[in-house]
C-alpha cells in the first residue's frame, strides 16, 4: 500500500530541487505548476488594477486616478486577464493533466513545452516593464486603429503589439504540442471517444488558437509597421481602412473567447460526474457541441462590429450565426443539469464552484444572446451592459470553472486537500461579491453609462449602482484573500488526500498524489470511458452500483503499479532537463525589447537573435534522454 | 515513405506507440497556422490592390521576370523531392547534392526578389507610397523571409549531415524541412496568381 506520509508530500523528485531544476525542467507537471503560479501572480496584479478602476468609479467625478492612469489600468487589466491569467491557467491544467488523462508520460515535445512557458513569462514581464519606462499600453486590449497608431513616439502601444505577438508564438507552440500529444500519444485503448471531456476541450482550444492567432498576428505586424516604418495600412488619408484592423482582430478575438471558456467547460464536465456519482449525461453530445462551438466560433466575429456600418446583410448574417452558437452551448448546459439530475450530489467545494459556473454562465450566455440582435446591440455597444455580459461569462464562467479545478485537483498536485470550511467561505463570498459587482452593470449599461470612461457626472442615476459594484469588488478581493490563505495553509498542513480523494473516474486518480515524474509505472490499458470508475464499481442486477472490492482511498491501482515503495522505482527513460528552451525564449524577448526602441534597439535585436540561435542550435544538437 | 518516423522513438517515448508520426503531426499543424498567416496578408492585399493613392499600381509588375523566378522556386520543390528520395535510400552524398541544389534555387529566387524590390523602389513604389505598396511589400517580404529561413535550414541540414550529426529521430529531419519547403512554394503559387496574374 503506497501510504503517503507527511515526509513524502512534495518530494517526488529527490535530488532534483532548487531554482536551476525549475529553470531547466521539461516535466509537464512542473511546467504546469509554473504556469499556475505565474498566472496566480498576474491574477493578483490584474485584481489590484480592477480594484483601482472600481475605486475611481465608486462615486461621480472620481479623483483616485488621472484619465491617463485610468486608460493604462483598464487596458492592462483586460490584457492581463485574457493573456496572462486565463490562457495560462488553462495551459496549467492542460499541461498537468492532459498527458496523464490520456495515459502518457509527457507531452509530445517536452522542451518545446518549456519554451512556451518561458516565452509566456518573459513576454508578460516585458509588457509589465512598460509601467516603469513611461507608462503601460493605454489603447484598450483590442488596440483599435487608428487610435493605437497615434503618437508613435510614445512607445506604450509598441509594448502591447510586440508583447502580444510574442505571447502568440508561445501559444502556437503550445497548441501544436498539445495537438500532437493528443493525436499520437494516447495509451492503449484510449480511443478519441474515451478521452475525458477536458482533453477534448483542450484539443478544440488548441485548434482554435492555431487557426485564429495568425490573423491578429498579421494585424499586429501591420500596426507595428505603420507606427515605426511609415507603412500606410490604417492611415485613412492615404486610403487605408481602419476597419481592417477590427476584422483581423476579431477573427482572432472571437475564437479567443472560446479559448478562454472551453477549458473551464471541460473542467466542469469532469467535476460534475464525480460529485454526482453518475456518468456525464450525453458524453458525445458534450464533446461534439464543444467542437461545434469551435467551428461556429470562427463565423461570428463581426458581431463585435455591429455599429461599424457593415450594412444590413453582413449584420443579419453574423447576427443569425451568433444566435446559432447558443444552440451547442445550450446543449452543454442541459447535459450538465442532466448529469446532476437524480445523482447523489456531494456539495463539496469543487462541486459548489462547478454549479456556480453553470448558473453564472447561463446569465452571461443569455445577455450574450441579446447582443446577437442587431438593433438591441446597437444600443448596448460600448456600454457597461457589455462589461456586465463578458464578466458573467469570463469571471462567472471561466474563473469559477478554473477555481473549481484548483479545488478539485489541488490534492493531485500536492497530496493534500484544500480546507473545506475556508473553501465554502471563499465560494459564498465570491458568488455574492461577483453578483454585487457585475449585476448592477447591466442596469448601468442600459441607462447609458459608457465603458472606458474615467469619470461620470452626478445626477445621472448611476451613483448607487456604481457604489454597490465597488463594494462588491472589495468582497471579491476578500474572497481571494481567503483563497490564497487556504492555498498556503493547506499546502503545509492540509489533510492528506491519498491518490483518489473524490472517488474519481479518470486516469489521474489511479496514480499517487503527487504523481511520480514518469506518471505511470506501467502504461495503463483503457477499456471504456471512465475506465477507473469501472475498475472500482460494477452494477448489480437492478442497475445499482456496487463496489468491486473495498476501496481504501481508491488506491487499488497504485498498489499494483508502483509496487509500494521507492525501491521499486521502475527504469523509465524520461527527457533530460534542458537549459536551451529558457535561453531561446529569453533571446526572443531581448529582440522584442529592441523592436520597441528602434533604431538604437537594433543592437538589442541582434543580441537577442544571436542568443536565440545559440539556444536553438544547442537545443537541436543535445541528446534528448539519459538513464533515469 | 515515412520510415524515419516509424522506426524511431520520437522524443524519448519508449511507449510502444511511436509508430505515429509525432513530429510530422506538429509540422502539419504549424503549417496550418502559417496558411492563415499568409491568408490574412493576402486578404489585406486584395483589399488594397487598387488603393494606390496616386502612386504606381499593379501595372508595375514585370510578369515575364517574375514568371522566371517563380519557375526557379517551383523547380526547387523538385530537387527537394529528389533530396528526400535519396535520404530515404540512405544515400547521404546524393542527399547533400540535392539539398544544396534546393538551397541554391531558393537563394536565386531571393536574389530575384531583391532585384525586383530595387526596381520597384526606383520606379516609385515603396511601402510608404500607398496602402497598395504596404500590402505588397509586407506579403512578399514575409514570403521571402520564409524562403530565407528555408535556405538556412537546408544549409544546416547539409552541414550537420557532413559532420554525421543528422539524426533521423531528433529535431528537424529532411522530411520535415521538405514539408516546410513545399508549403512555402505552394504559398508562392497563390501569391503569384493572386498578386501578379489576377489583373481585375
Amino acid at each position: 500500500m503506497a501510504v503517503t506520509t507527511d515526509r513524502d508530500v512534495g518530494s517526488r523528485m529527490p535530488g532534483d530541487r532548487g531554482v536551476w531544476a525549475w529553470i531547466t525542467t521539461v516535466d509537464h507537471k512542473r511546467i504546469g505548476m509554473l504556469y499556475a503560479v505565474t498566472a496566480l501572480v498576474f491574477f493578483l496584479v490584474a485584481g489590484v488594477e480592477a480594484l483601482l478602476i472600481r475605486l475611481q468609479l465608486a462615486g461621480p467625478n472620481g479623483e483616485v486616478l488621472t484619465a491617463d492612469a485610468y486608460n493604462q489600468l483598464f487596458t492592462m487589466h483586460g490584457l492581463t486577464m485574457v493573456f496572462l491569467v486565463v490562457m495560462p491557467v488553462a495551459a496549467a491544467f492542460t499541461n498537468y493533466f492532459l498527458p496523464i488523462m490520456i495515459g502518457a508520460r509527457d507531452v509530445a515535445f517536452p522542451r518545446l513545452n518549456a519554451f512556451s512557458y518561458w516565452l509566456f513569462l518573459f513576454s508578460g514581464l516585458m509588457i509589465y516593464s512598460s509601467f516603469f519606462v513611461g507608462g503601460a499600453p493605454d489603447g484598450a486590449w483590442v488596440g483599435y486603429a487608428p487610435l493605437s497608431e497615434q503618437l508613435p513616439e510614445v512607445v506604450r502601444m509598441d509594448y502591447w503589439a510586440i508583447g502580444l505577438n510574442l505571447l502568440g508564438i508561445s501559444s502556437i507552440a503550445a497548441s501544436a504540442n498539445f495537438i500532437a500529444t493528443v493525436l499520437t500519444m494516447r495509451t492503449r485503448g484510449m480511443t478519441m471517444l474515451r478521452m475525458p471531456v477536458f482533453v477534448w476541450m483542450s484539443l478544440v482550444v488548441a485548434f482554435l488558437l492555431i487557426f485564429s492567432l495568425p490573423s491578429v498576428s498579421v494585424g499586429l505586424f501591420q500596426l507595428l509597421l505603420d507606427r515605426n516604418a511609415g507603412f500606410l495600412f490604417y492611415v485613412s488619408a492615404a486610403g487605408g481602412d481602419p476597419l481592417l484592423w477590427q476584422h483581423l482582430f476579431w477573427i482572432f478575438g472571437h475564437p479567443e473567447v472560446y479559448v478562454l471558456i472551453l477549458p473551464a467547460m471541460g473542467i466542469v464536465s469532469e467535476i460534475l460526474p464525480v460529485f454526482s456519482r453518475k456518468p456525464l449525461f450525453g458524453y458525445p453530445f458534450v464533446v461534439f457541441s464543444g467542437a461545434a462551438i469551435g467551428f461556429i466560433g470562427f463565423g461570428v466575429w463581426a458581431h463585435h462590429m455591429f455599429t461599424s456600418g457593415m450594412g444590413p446583410i453582413a449584420e443579419a448574417g453574423f447576427g443569425i450565426a451568433t444566435m446559432i452558437i447558443a444552440v451547442p452551448t445550450g446543449v452543454k448546459i442541459f447535459n450538465w443539469i442532466g448529469t446532476m439530475w437524480g445523482g447523489r450530489l456531494r456539495l463539496q467545494t469543487p462541486m459548489l464552484f462547478a454549479i456556480g459556473f453553470i448558473a453564472m454562465f447561463v446569465i452571461g450566455g443569455l445577455s450574450g444572446v441579446t447582443h446577437a440582435i442587431v438593433p438591441s446591440d446597437t444600443q448596448q455597444h460600448d456600454s457597461y451592459y457589455v462589461v456586465a455580459h463578458f464578466h458573467y461569462v469570463l469571471f462567472g464562467g471561466a474563473i469559477f470553472g478554473y477555481v473549481a479545478g484548483v479545488y478539485y485537483w489541488f490534492p493531485k498536485w500536492t497530496g493534500r486537500l484544500l480546507d473545506e470550511g475556508l473553501g465554502k467561505i471563499h465560494f459564498w463570498l465570491m458568488l455574492i461579491g461577483f453578483n454585487m459587482t457585475f449585476a448592477p452593470m447591466h442596469i448601468l449599461g442600459l441607462n447609458g453609462m459608457p465603458r472606458r470612461t474615467y469619470q461620470y457626472g452626478s445626477g445621472l442615476g448611476w451613483d448607487f449602482w456604481n457604489l454597490l459594484a465597488t463594494l462588491g469588488a472589495l468582497v471579491i478581493g476578500v474572497s481571494f484573500l481567503v483563497f490564497i490563505y487556504n492555498l498556503i495553509v493547506s499546502k503545509r498542513n492540509g489533510a492528506i488526500s491519498g491518490p483518489d480523494p473524490w472517488d474519481g473516474r479518470t486516469l489521474e486518480w489511479t496514480i499517487p498524489s503527487p504523481p511520480p515524474v514518469y506518471n505511470f509505472a506501467e502504461e495503463p490499458t483503457v477499456h471504456a470511458l471512465d475506465d477507473f470508475w469501472h475498475q472500482k464499481y460494477a452494477e448489480d442486477d437492478e442497475g445499482r452500483m456496487v463496489p468491486i472490492q473495498p476501496v481504501k482511498g481508491g488506491a487499488l491501482a497504485v498498489d499494483k503499479e508502483t509496487g509500494g515503495d521507492d525501491d521499486g522505482e521502475p527504469d523509465i527513460h524520461m527527457p533530460t532537463a534542458s537549459f536551451y528552451p529558457a535561453l531561446s525564449s529569453f533571446g526572443i524577448v531581448v529582440a522584442g525589447f529592441g523592436m520597441v526602441y528602434l533604431p538604437w534597439g537594433w543592437i538589442s535585436v541582434g543580441v537577442g537573435l544571436a542568443i536565440t540561435l545559440w539556444g536553438l542550435f544547442g537545443w537541436s544538437l543535445e541528446p534528448v534522454t539519459k538513464e533515469h | 515513405m515515412s520510415t524515419a518516423d516509424t522506426t524511431t522513438p520520437a522524443e524519448a517515448h519508449d511507449s510502444g506507440h511511436d509508430i505515429y508520426p509525432v513530429r510530422k503531426t506538429a509540422m502539419w499543424v504549424f503549417l496550418g497556422s502559417e496558411a492563415i498567416f499568409f491568408g490574412s496578408m493576402i486578404a489585406t492585399f486584395l483589399l488594397y490592390r487598387n488603393t494606390t493613392d496616386g502612386g504606381p499600381g499593379t501595372e508595375i509588375f514585370n510578369i515575364p521576370f517574375t514568371s522566371a523566378s517563380s519557375f526557379v522556386l517551383l523547380m526547387s520543390s523538385l530537387t527537394m523531392v529528389l533530396g528526400l528520395n535519396a535520404y530515404e535510400r540512405k544515400d547521404m552524398r546524393q542527399t547533400r547534392i540535392w539539398l544544396v541544389a534546393t538551397a541554391l534555387l531558393g537563394a536565386t529566387f531571393l536574389a530575384g526578389q531583391i532585384f525586383e524590390f530595387t526596381e520597384f523602389y526606383h520606379e516609385g513604389l515603396t511601402p510608404q507610397t500607398s496602402p497598395f505598396g504596404s500590402a505588397f511589400y509586407m506579403l512578399t517580404g514575409f514570403h521571402g523571409a520564409h524562403v530565407a529561413i528555408g535556405v538556412l535550414l537546408l544549409t544546416a541540414m547539409v552541414i550537420l549531415s557532413r559532420q554525421g550529426r543528422l539524426y533521423p529521430d531528433r529535431g528537424l529531419n529532411v522530411e520535415l524541412v521538405g514539408l516546410y519547403w513545399h508549403f512555402v512554394d505552394i504559398v508562392w503559387i497563390v501569391i503569384f496568381t493572386v498578386v501578379y496574374l489576377m489583373q481585375v
